[in-house]
């Protein structure tokens, strides 16, 4: 009950942010329409302007988005008082964690629906992998959600929005959105696969393209091994930052 | 209250509460206080005195480097868990969710606490009528004036209906009027809540509280009602006359009875710790002073203030 009061209440001051609305869905269904006429007006334009190719990094992006609005609404809570208010009542370190992470799946799967739906309209094939593929969003938006927690936790009002915004550019870079890491190669290609962001994507792609769950195990693997290694670290970061 | 509390006991009883920023740096230092139940108690004191780190430590929001306190028989340190569900702070910044509108500010408020959704309902609805909310209870709060989210800053520490009230400077930044009705609502509270209230406003600490107390510098140097702290602590009556013939033998008369008389023009300033009204009148009559003008004040709390404070001169510590 305490658990879902603030649930809901995390998800009202997401949603009822026009900005946020707009940023976190209206932005990437932007940009799928985009690379879309892109590569329609272009036979020759890379693969990376193929639907199949291109919405789950942009789901991806998505995701970077909820760390930065989630990094701000906590940074937010915690400077204007409203946290202090919500820690001097009975609630434990796991229930605030939990409503701050459990208010952004629904925003998460939003937005998830709002890019399938997109890319359905403008031809991207339905199989049971684009269905499926939530296995893979769900982790990679609890990661992000949880690395947002960590902003929010130990950055300013004022400098947890250019964290996420830094979060956004760093991690699409990584998860190869906006080119193939192959170009990167070298140190960057190694880097980017040392983290969860880059698997993810590859996951998504292989089940858009058609691949059955046990072709992307080891991806799973990597998302949601970050997912918990995220998430103990968003815990931990909240309760160090609350500690009396 | 069954195994922490026996009635007749202090609601908060505070030992030896000390909080050290490290290298000396005392925010409290060996706080010892008891507050009566149902009891109004103010902490007066300068900015940085250490009123706020000493609500926070009260609150469990802050662990004490020594020390510790009890509210209602439950340790802050030992039972932070249990001392939570007998409190609520409001704090001195408006803690509200500005997306959120009044009633589910309110109605969040009694469920974290552990209020039925029906309850909660009932406790918002009872609050929001009683800080004159009701009218605007569906807006968002955003949109709420400074004296609005006061109110509503403050009714969302009622709403879990705690046995006792922190309220950090609950008025700060409100005007004349709106002081008064939070001052109204804080002064119904008396003999039902126990009440620790920090303020800068040592007439609202006149006006509200059973007791109170001046801390400083983090140790507390004044406690006790006002009238007594006024007795004990600022000494000097003052009397002022305006008159014709006031004359240098009277002068000289009056400062072999008085230890200060300062002369102005067209009339003196009397001080002495009592000083007897009909005397000094008699007194002038009988030198030829025909008195024009005649004003006795009594010691305020604000001169007991700035003398055991320095002037409230601010201190580093938040």
């Amino acid at each position: 009950m305490k658990l879902l009061s603030l649930t809901g209440r995390n998800l009202k001051e997401g949603f009822r942010d026009p900005i946020v609305v707009i940023l976190s869905v209206a932005q990437p269904v932007f940009y799928l329409v985009l690379f879309n006429s892109i590569a329609r007006s272009d036979p020759a334009a890379p693969d990376i302007f193929d639907l199949a190719y291109f919405i789950p990094g942009i789901i991806l992006f998505c995701f970077g988005l909820l760390t930065l609005f989630m990094g701000l609404l906590l940074a937010r809570d915690r400077q204007r008082a409203f946290l202090t208010r919500l820690l001097v009542s009975p609630l434990r370190t796991i229930d605030f964690v939990l409503s701050y992470l459990l208010a952004l799946i629904p925003m998460a799967l939003f937005q998830v629906a709002a890019c399938l739906i997109t890319g359905l309209i403008l031809g991207l094939a339905l199989n049971w992998g684009v269905l499926f593929s939530l296995i893979v969003f769900i982790p990679l938006a609890v990661s992000c959600t949880a690395l947002g927690i960590v902003s929010g936790s130990l950055f300013s009002e004022n400098a947890a929005p250019a964290i996420g915004s830094l979060f956004v550019v760093v991690i699409t870079f990584l998860g190869g959105v906006w080119m193939d890491l192959g170009i990167l190669g070298g140190l960057f290609e190694r880097i980017a696969y040392l983290l969860p962001f880059a698997h993810a994507v590859d996951a998504g792609r292989l089940l858009f393209q058609g691949a059955s769950l046990g072709e992307i195990g080891i991806q799973l693997a990597w998302v949601y091994g970050y997912g918990i290694l995220f998430v103990f670290i968003g815990v931990a970061s909240f309760r160090w930052k609350t500690r009396p | 209250m069954k195994g922490f509390y026996e009635e007749g006991q202090p609601a908060v009883l505070i030992k030896n509460l000390t909080r050290e920023f490290g290298r000396g740096l005392f925010a409290v230092d060996n706080l010892d206080l008891e507050i009566k139940k149902g009891e109004i108690f103010a902490l007066l004191g300068p900015n940085g005195a250490g009123k706020t780190t000493s609500i926070k430590m009260l609150s469990c929001l802050l662990r004490p480097t020594a020390g510790t306190a009890e509210v209602f028989g439950r340790d802050i340190i030992k039972n932070p868990g249990e001392v939570k569900k007998i409190i609520n702070v409001s704090p001195q910044e408006t803690a509200v969710s500005l997306n959120l509108n009044a009633r589910e500010n309110l109605v969040l408020m009694g469920k974290v606490y552990g209020l039925s959704q029906k309850m909660a309902r009932k406790q918002a609805e009872k609050h929001l009528e009683i800080m004159d909310l009701k009218t605007r209870a569906g807006e968002p709060v955003k949109r709420f004036s400074g004296g609005m989210l006061r109110r509503l800053n403050l009714a969302m520490a009622l709403v879990s209906n705690p046995k006792v009230l922190f309220l950090d400077e609950p008025t700060i930044g409100l005007d004349a009027k709106s002081r008064r009705s939070l001052w109204k609502l804080i002064d119904s509270f008396r003999g039902e809540k126990t009440v620790l209230l920090t303020t800068h406003y040592l007439e609202e600490a006149d006006a509200l509280s059973d007791r109170l107390g001046i801390i400083d510098k983090g140790k507390l140097v004044a406690l006790g009602t006002s009238e007594e702290l006024k007795r004990k602590l600022a000494g000097l009556q003052t009397m002022k006359v305006r008159g014709d013939n006031l004359n240098p033998e009277l002068i000289q008369i009056l400062r072999e009875i008085y230890p200060e008389v300062i002369p102005f023009e067209g009339g003196l300033e009397i001080k002495g710790e009592k000083i007897i009204f009909d005397e000094v009148v008699d007194l002038l009559r009988s030198k030829g002073v025909r008195i024009n003008w005649l004003s006795m004040e009594e010691p305020s709390l604000d001169e007991i203030y700035l003398k055991i404070t320095g002037g409230g001169k601010q201190n580093e510590i938040a």
